[in-house]
């Protein structure tokens, strides 16, 4: 009797050390279910959009599959919910997805009142121009006079006015509802710039434009939208696993880790890939995973700048350039933090 | 006289003017017989000339099915067929894993099978209910799987024509007896009951669908106690029964009234209970009445399922939507609309063609 009472105390006890060194709520929650309840957006070409065959493809979408990898060693193990604009917030409070990759942009009141926590921005998105090449502009501040195609109600209409107000230029405004007839408006020349956020921009004249070459997108960004996966408050530890998962790919793209060579990496000798791909260290068990954790995300979906050719980069229809999202070593954005 | 003297059916029959009969006689008559007349026909055809041909080049003539890539299209100056041929799949059966795509086809079978099993009046019988429930159970447990050696498809990734018909089918088939009931009870002399279905009738009513909508699926998780969520599909189709109840209790209450009060009364006399009454006299002649208001609020409620793309679910015209999405297909929103209108279309044609044709062989008593 007091054998069995001693073992049952034993095996409490031997829960509990597991339990405490095991990663918070949501991860729990996730490894018992089997799967990651990932937000995604409803259709948004290049960053969450399901493809002829019905499955989810993009940018977004490849996080997901990356968490997935991490946490439960299978990027498969991922179920997208589409959500809307409205819904998605509320679908993240509610517990109904675990994680929103979304295309969101990160502001002050989504991150206080909202009740969300952002993990690191995915990518760097902000309003540009667009111009027909015959008017010969090369920057935006020679749009003095031009005739803009904005859709109304939105963000890019005020920041527009902003815009030309700050630089003392005249517009003229062409406000229309719907995203097709405001396309379909410009390239039939009734203005001369049309202006949304700039990946909306390049996807637009790359894959709408009846001749992509006549038209420029000008390298003025007028104001700063960085779309940012985010979690609920509340589970420290599952936000820092989606922000690590985030720094892990840049660190891996820096190092030049591969989905093609992270096999090969595994016997690299820089002590930086090791500690990244688990041979050493226990990077992954700090954060409640395994230690493969990183090189399962890389052989599931690459590194960051894989993921961004793959889905948006310049062989895809849509044709991003790196811009902002390139590395910080190559000028741009994407600093990861070190994986130590 | 040799004239006059020939028999009556000798007489050379003489032909009506050419003008009075014949094609021209009926372009005359039908489409010149005044000059408001002619002005008009001659304008109807300069507007056909005008749109016709540019219609039919767009659609045929100039149309690309077969293109080794999207860009191919782009330049052309017709439809592109190919946007159809590449998207049919994911347009009509939404998310559904491509491997498992006869199950939903097949459940698409059933309830087209169902419906036009159900236009056949010898099925009329109490039996016929328990078909229904049969047989969506049955393309309930297709689209669900998971026995049988089918793989479990959870049901966030139904989408497109299945999802449609199904939230239509359930919808309407829960949401007719809760609305007799509401009618009946509007009409009750039971002021609580009265109360509790003007209630009901007015709110639900009185709001649009997307915010019913909007109501279950954003709402009411924040009320769950936190962990519990009930199933996003299993929200929208209650919101659904709900909206179609409400509006089909006010039809079926039209019907109610216009049944004359003799009937009533006949039926109290002959000493009816109040169940026996509604059931054998009343109902029947009402529901009967009420045919063409009815079909229109299925028509209307059959289109409205497209809205629970507010929520995340991928019907047959948001499938058409996202499909749009794909970065190497966006842009053909007019062939993507065209192809979902299509198949609209051929449910709400049928509808109708039905309604009608039971119209009339149901009010026969009615006719005069």
């Amino acid at each position: 009797m007091t054998k069995k009472i001693l073992l049952a105390g034993a095996a409490l006890l031997s829960l509990g050390v597991a339990s405490a060194a095991q990663a918070g709520p949501t991860v729990d929650a996730i490894r018992q279910k089997g799967f990651i309840q990932c937000g995604s957006n409803t259709g948004l070409a290049g960053f969450g959009n399901p493809d002829s065959a019905g499955n989810w493809k993009g940018l977004d979408v490849d996080y997901c599959r990356a968490y997935a990898a991490a946490v439960l060693g299978d990027a498969s193990k991922v179920r997208f919910t589409p959500l809307s604009a409205q819904q998605r917030f509320t679908a993240l409070q509610s517990g109904e997805v675990d994680v929103l990759a979304r295309n969101t942009t990160a502001t002050l009141t989504r991150d206080t009142s909202l009740g969300l926590e952002f993990a690191p921005v995915n990518f760097y998105d902000g309003q540009g121009f667009m111009v027909q090449k015959s008017l010969n502009v090369t920057s935006a501040k020679q749009l003095a006079g031009a005739t803009v195609c904005v859709q109304p109600g939105t963000t890019t209409e005020l920041n527009l006015a902003d815009f030309f107000r700050a630089n003392n230029m005249q517009f003229t405004p062409v406000v229309i509802e719907s995203q097709d007839e405001v396309v379909s408006a410009y390239f039939s020349g009734r203005c001369d710039v049309y202006t949304t956020d700039a990946s909306g921009l390049a996807g637009t004249r790359a894959s709408v434009a009846p001749k992509p070459e006549d038209h420029v997108i000008l390298p003025e960004l007028i104001s700063k939208e960085p779309l940012a996966p985010a979690v609920r408050q509340g589970d420290p530890q599952w936000k820092d696993i989606v922000t690590w998962v985030h720094y892990a790919m840049l660190e891996a793209e820096e190092k030049g880790i591969t989905q093609a060579n992270v096999d090969q990496m595994m016997t690299s000798a820089d002590p930086t890939v090791q500690r990244i791909l688990g041979v050493t260290g226990e990077m992954g068990k700090a954060l409640g995973l395994d230690n493969k954790w990183a090189y399962n995300v890389i052989k599931a979906v690459g590194n960051y700048g894989e993921v961004f050719e793959r889905n948006v980069g310049a062989q895809t229809p849509l044709r991003l350039e790196r811009g902002l999202n390139a590395l910080w070593t190559k000028g741009g954005l994407q600093y990861g933090q070190p994986v130590r | 006289m040799a004239e006059t003297g020939t028999a009556p059916g000798a007489t050379p029959v003489a032909r009506p003017p050419a003008l009075a009969v014949g094609p021209l006689g009926w372009l005359r008559t039908n489409l010149f017989s005044s000059w408001g007349n002619t002005l008009l026909t001659l304008l109807i055809l300069w507007g056909l000339w005008r749109v016709v041909p540019p219609l039919f080049d767009w659609l045929v003539t100039s149309s690309l099915v077969n293109v080794a890539s999207s860009q191919e299209c782009r330049g052309a100056g017709g439809a592109c067929w190919a946007f159809v041929a590449e998207k049919w799949r994911f347009i009509i059966f939404g998310t559904y894993p491509a491997d498992e795509q006869w199950r939903p086809s097949l459940a698409v079978a059933l309830i087209i099978g169902m419906m036009l099993f159900s236009t056949w009046r010898g099925a009329w019988r109490p039996w016929l209910g328990l078909v229904w429930l049969g047989g969506t159970a049955v393309v309930l447990a297709l689209l669900w799987g998971g026995f049988l050696g089918m793989t479990y498809v959870s049901n966030e990734l139904w989408g497109g024509l299945p999802l449609t018909l199904l939230l239509t089918v359930i919808g309407l088939g829960a949401a007719f007896p809760l609305a007799v009931l509401l009618a009946l009870g509007r009409r009750s002399d039971l002021p609580a009951v009265k109360a509790i279905c003007v209630g009901f009738i007015e709110l639900v009513r009185g709001v649009p669908l997307i915010s019913i909508l909007f109501m279950a699926s954003v709402m009411f998780p924040l009320f769950m106690p936190a962990g519990v969520t009930v199933d996003k599909l299993l929200r929208a189709q209650i919101g659904l029964i709900l909206f179609a109840a409400a509006y089909q209790a006010e039809v079926v209450r039209g019907g109610l009234q216009a049944i004359p009060k003799g009937q009533y009364e006949a039926a109290d006399s002959l000493g009816l209970s109040y169940w026996q009454k509604m059931r054998k006299i009343i109902l029947p002649q009402a529901l009967a009445l009420v045919i063409p208001p009815m079909v229109n609020t299925f028509i209307s409620f059959l289109k409205d399922t497209s809205l629970v793309i507010i929520i995340g679910l991928f019907d047959l015209l948001s499938a058409a939507k996202a499909a749009l999405t794909d970065p190497a297909w966006r842009g053909f929103y007019k062939e993507a609309y065209l192809f979902a209108g299509l198949i609209y279309f051929f449910f709400c044609f049928f509808m109708s063609r039905y309604s009608q044709r039971l119209e009339v062989e149901l009010n026969r008593s009615r006719r005069r």
